[in-house]
C-alpha cells in the first residue's frame, strides 16, 4: 500500500515530527511504500542544515536525511511555506535574493500541487500536526 | 468504510478528543498518539469513544509518559507503531484530530 | 496557465478523489486557517470531488467584518467567497460548533450548508482523503 504522510510542525517543538518518522519507518519495515512526505505549515523547519540538537538528543534532520538517502523517500517542503520561514536552497536563495541557502540534503522544495498530487497517488494520507 | 480517528492532544488540554467523539460514526476506531494517551487513563472521557468503537492506544507514547505501571482502561488496546501502520490499512481513511 | 491544466489533467489520470479540507481553528491566531486555505485554492485546479468543513473554532474563518487594519496583517476572508470560482462550492459548517459559539449562517461571508456532527461524520466516511492543519 501507498502512503503520504504530512507534517505539520518543526522538530522538536512538537512531537509531530518524530511521531511521523516513527510511522514513516513502521511503514517501510511493514513492507509498503510512501509516496512522498509533505512538509507545510511549519514542518518545513524539518529541512534546514543548520540544526545542532544536543549529542546526547536525537538528530531530526539527519534520520530525515537518511530515510531519503536509505529508501529514496521523496521529501518535499512546501515553497510557499518555506519562503515563510526561511528554508531555502540555491535556486530560491537566487530568485529571491538571498545570501544564503539551509536545504538539507534529501529535501527538496516544491508546490502545493506536490502534496494534492500525493493525495490523489497515495492510497493513504496521514497527517502528522499540532 | 471506515475511518481511523487518530487524537494526538491531551483531553485536559484541548477538546480534540471530544470533537471526535462527537464526530466519529459508531464502528469506526479511535487511535490515542501523542499527549492524548492520558486519556486513556480516564473512564468517563474515554467511555463514550469505547461506546462508539474501538478504541487504541500507540504503546510507546503511553510507555513514555509514565503510564506503562497502570493498565489503560479496559477495553483500550495498545499498539505499537507497526500496529499503527496496520490500522491505517485496515481502515479506508484516516482523520487527524489535531 | 492553460498549459499547466493540460499537464495535471494528463497526470490525474482521469482520477477524481474525494478531498475534504477540515478546518478547526480560528483565524489570525495561528496561520493554519490561511496556509489551508492556499490548499485549497492549489487543489482547486486539480478537478478532483472537493468538500471544505469548518468546525469547532474553525466557524470563525467565516465570519463577516473582519477588520485586520489595526492589526497590520492581512484579512483573507474575502478569499472565501472567490472559492465558489474555483468550483469549490461543498461549504459545510458543524451545527454544534456554531450554536456553541452563537453563530447563525447569517454571520457568514458566504452561503454554507449546515450539518449536525453525525451528518458530518457520515460525510467524512465517504471521503477518499482527510486534510487536517
Amino acid at each position: 500500500m501507498k502512503f503520504g504522510i504530512v507534517i505539520n510542525e518543526g522538530p522538536y517543538q512538537h512531537q509531530s515530527s518524530d511521531s511521523a518518522l516513527q510511522f514513516a519507518k513502521a511503514v517501510l519495515s511493514c513492507g509498503h511504500e510512501i509516496q512522498r512526505i509533505f512538509f507545510y505549515h511549519d514542518g518545513v523547519n524539518n529541512a534546514t542544515r543548520l540544526t545542532t540538537p544536543p549529542q546526547d538528543d536525537r538528530h531530526l534532520q539527519q534520520q530525515w536525511t537518511q530515510l531519503a538517502q536509505d529508501h529514496g523517500v521523496d521529501l518535499v517542503v512546501c515553497v510557499a511555506a518555506a519562503q515563510r520561514r526561511g528554508i531555502v536552497d540555491v535556486d530560491q536563495m537566487k530568485r529571491n535574493g538571498k545570501d544564503a541557502h539551509n536545504l538539507a540534503p534529501g529535501f527538496r522544495i516544491s508546490g502545493l500541487g506536490q502534496l494534492i498530487e500525493t493525495a490523489i497517488e497515495a492510497e493513504r494520507l496521514i497527517v502528522f500536526g499540532d | 468504510m471506515r475511518t481511523l480517528h487518530t487524537v494526538n492532544k491531551s483531553p485536559f488540554e484541548k477538546s480534540s478528543l471530544a470533537s471526535c467523539i462527537r464526530v466519529m460514526q459508531p464502528g469506526s476506531t479511535v487511535l490515542l498518539i501523542e499527549d492524548a494517551v492520558f486519556a486513556a487513563q480516564s473512564e468517563t472521557l474515554i467511555r463514550p469513544a469505547l461506546d462508539k468503537g474501538q478504541v487504541y492506544c500507540l504503546e510507546p507514547d503511553y510507555m513514555a509518559r509514565g503510564l506503562g505501571s497502570s493498565q489503560p482502561v479496559a477495553g483500550i488496546q495498545l499498539v505499537d507503531y507497526e500496529g499503527f501502520v496496520a490500522l491505517a490499512v485496515e481502515h479506508d481513511r484516516v482523520q487527524s484530530w489535531l | 496557465m492553460s498549459d499547466e491544466l493540460t499537464q495535471d489533467d494528463d497526470y490525474t489520470d482521469g482520477i477524481v478523489k474525494k478531498l475534504m479540507y477540515v478546518n478547526r481553528r480560528a483565524p489570525h491566531g495561528t496561520i493554519y486557517a490561511l496556509e489551508a486555505l492556499e490548499v485549497v485554492l492549489v487543489g482547486a485546479a486539480f478537478d478532483q470531488d472537493v468538500s471544505v468543513v469548518f468546525m469547532d473554532d474553525g466557524v470563525y474563518q467565516l465570519k463577516k467584518g473582519q477588520d485586520t487594519k489595526d492589526l497590520g496583517v492581512k484579512n483573507f476572508s474575502p478569499a472565501y467567497r472567490a472559492l465558489e470560482m474555483y468550483d469549490v462550492e461543498k461549504l459545510y459548517v458543524e451545527k454544534e460548533s456554531m450554536e456553541a459559539r452563537n453563530l447563525t449562517v447569517d454571520d457568514l461571508v458566504v452561503p454554507v450548508e449546515v450539518l449536525s456532527a453525525h451528518e458530518l461524520g457520515e460525510l467524512m466516511d465517504t471521503q477518499d482523503v482527510l486534510f487536517n492543519f
